[in-house]
């Protein structure tokens, strides 16, 4: 960056009295003495290679260390292709879960007053404040075979811990937030008016929500479900406690990395890791490009 | 469509909004309400709008009772102070939202949904904005097409809420007459509510005066402003001179100085006399009611405008005519052409 304006002011004055007026106001904007710059900015980029980019290089790097048909192989193993696919079946899950009680808790949140209002946000927030193992263990409390709905559970033969049912809870539970988080400022910064136009023009409260609530917050509600979906597919705390990890039934794909990883099965372990890796990429990317559509959209409404 | 408001109660926990308003208006008129911020005169046009509800009274349309029906049902127009245009909408789409959200019994085909926008369009001189959207848009462009949306469901009641209370003061009077004329050849009930007296008096055949939740006074934009019922309306109407008086064997006395000023009928005790600052007629010493010397002359526009301090102790502003100049340190008399005594 200081660079670039180095070079441009040097190319717009080709004068060299002009050109060292020109870094010498430059440098008259900055306090900082220069060899302290330098050590600032080594420490910040020493410190994001190691703790950044080095992991992930170093994902990629075991993952393939034996070639990419090992790459492969380790992906398409049965506990491999069983772990992808029930981590997909419950990031979908919990992602639609949340995706209606985020809008409708955002709604209600930004839109209406109401006694206990406060409480609610706080609510909202639990999830994030305890910790995944603690969330999990409640699972196991409620619906585990010594717990409150066990034996009752038992009779009528329906199974919820260790199975899709009890990881789905968990992993619902545990992202709850984020939908719910990423719209109520949106919305409440956007405030009541458009919908009471939208009323009165003759709209009801559906038209109203899916041609006017929806449509605004639109860019909100995809930031969400993609934060969402993120933690979704990466939660290992609560789901380790509630799976049971029974092998190709109940184990996630962080689960099994895991168990590879205890296993000595490194190129297996690094492999599932790689497609971890890989979502979160593209989660970041996809998430820089939404903020800017959010961002688009408060400058528009700014007038 | 005729508008009839009683006995209207709304409290905001202890704060009355509205403090048992009663209201009639009539058919085809176009009404200001006019009053501070906390008049409650937003809280009514909401309430009226079916936005809001009362804690107690009643509103009723054309006889009919209004409050039975929510603001869908009611078919009344809205423009609010920040437009609240549909962001993501084009304007061609704001406008025909309302013939769109139609029960598909009743709605429009598309072709006369679009004839119908493009005369509103036409209406408010903005035909070619159609494929913009709000945010491309001036805030004297925007209100017009929140006006053409609120029409477009040819509403009973038209009801605007601070309608030019956000754009700058150049497009606010142009917007005003425009408003009027509109007024003019649509003919719909309107109400608008404003806290600006100029454009209240410019603009409404009828100015309701509101304080603190009340109606001070209604009246034709003449009346209010020549014949004030209360203080209030004295006060926030048209620029007045106050002063404290005292009433008291049948004369009226500033400070320690007696007024020329008829007492008949005026109830003694403490009072509050009303000038406005152009009916302070200046004359020789000792020719008026009050006497005083000019502080500060300022000359512009149509008056002079002079700082007087009156013998008696308060200093006031009068607006005179520019004929015969005033300079600092003359002596004058000065006599109240009109002036009216409110007690308290």
């Amino acid at each position: 960056m200081t660079m670039q304006i180095a070079d441009s002011v040097s190319l717009s004055s080709p004068d060299p009295k002009a050109r060292a007026h020109a870094a010498a106001a430059r440098d008259n904007l900055r306090t900082e003495p220069r060899a302290v710059r330098i050590v600032i900015i080594s420490l910040a980029v020493l410190f994001l290679s190691v703790f950044v980019v080095l992991p992930l290089v170093v994902v990629f790097a075991q993952a393939f260390s034996r070639g990419i048909l090992a790459y492969f192989a380790a992906l398409s193993e049965p506990e491999a292709l069983a772990a992808i696919k029930l981590t997909l079946i419950v990031a979908a899950i919990s992602v639609g879960l949340n995706l209606v009680f985020g809008l409708v808790a955002a709604w209600a949140i930004s839109k209406f007053e109401f006694p206990g209002k406060t409480f609610l946000i706080t609510l909202i927030d639990l999830p994030f404040s305890v910790s995944p193992v603690i969330s999990g263990l409640v699972f196991v409390l409620l619906f585990g075979a010594q717990g409150y709905f066990g034996s009752w559970l038992r009779e009528h033969d329906i199974q919820i811990l260790f199975a899709v049912p009890g990881i789905a809870l968990a992993t619902t539970f545990v992202t709850f937030p984020f939908v719910a988080r990423a719209l109520i400022p949106l919305m409440q910064e956007q405030g009541t008016q458009e919908e009471e136009a939208a009323i009165s023009l003759g709209a009801s409260g559906l038209q109203t929500f899916f041609r006017v609530t929806l449509p605004n917050i639109k860019w909100g509600v995809l930031y969400g479900v993609l934060l969402c979906n993120a933690r979704a597919m990466g939660e290992f705390g609560a789901v380790s406690v509630v799976s049971g990890h029974i092998r190709g039934e109940t184990n996630t794909m962080p689960l099994l990395v895991e168990i590879l990883y205890n296993e000595y099965q490194f190129v297996a372990a690094f492999a599932i890791a790689s497609l971890l890796a890989m979502l979160a990429l593209i989660t970041l990317i996809a998430k820089t490009v939404l903020e800017r559509h959010l961002d688009e959209g408060e400058e528009a409404s700014d007038h | 469509m005729t508008i009839e408001v009683k006995n209207l109660v709304k409290k905001f926990g202890s704060f009355a909004a509205l403090d048992g308003v009663d209201l009639k208006v009539n058919d085809g008129e176009l009404l200001a309400l006019l009053g501070p911020s906390g008049s409650g005169k937003t809280t009514l046009l909401r309430i009226i709008a079916g936005l809001d509800w009362p804690d107690s009274g009643e509103v009723s349309f054309n006889g009919e009772d209004a409050l039975a029906q929510g603001a869908r049902e009611r078919h009344v127009g809205f423009v609010f102070q920040h437009y609240a245009l549909f962001r993501h909408m084009t304007v061609f789409e704001n406008v025909a939202f309302g013939l769109r959200v139609q029960p598909r019994a009743i709605r429009k085909d598309e072709a006369t949904i679009r004839a119908r926008v493009k005369e509103l369009l036409d209406l408010v001189q903005l035909d070619w904005l159609a494929d913009r959207y709000p945010s491309q848009l001036s805030g004297g462009q925007r209100q017009r097409i929140a006006l053409a949306r609120a029409l477009a469901i040819e509403p009973r009641i038209l009801l605007l809420d601070e309608p030019f209370g956000a754009l700058d003061a150049k497009v606010r009077k142009e917007l005003r007459k425009w408003l009027r004329s509109l007024h003019h050849e649509i003919h719909v009930t309107s109400i608008f509510v404003t806290h600006d007296q100029e454009e209240a008096l410019e603009v409404a055949n009828r100015v309701v005066v509101m304080d603190k939740g009340r109606i001070e006074q209604i009246g034709s934009p003449g009346d209010v402003y020549d014949n004030p019922a209360t203080a209030f309306v004295h006060g926030f109407i048209g620029e007045s001179i106050v002063l404290p008086i005292e009433i008291g064997d049948g004369a009226i006395r500033l400070g320690d100085r007696q007024l020329n000023l008829a007492a008949e009928g005026l109830a003694p005790g403490a009072s509050k006399l009303f000038v406005r600052r152009h009916d302070m007629l200046v004359g020789p010493p000792g020719s008026g009611a009050f006497e005083g010397a000019v502080q500060h002359v300022r000359n512009f526009g149509p008056v002079q405008r002079a700082e007087v301090a009156l013998s008696g102790g308060e200093t006031i502003e009068i607006d005179a005519p520019r004929d015969k100049e005033l300079r600092a340190g003359d002596t004058i008399g000065l006599n109240p052409r009109r002036y009216r005594i409110f007690a308290g």
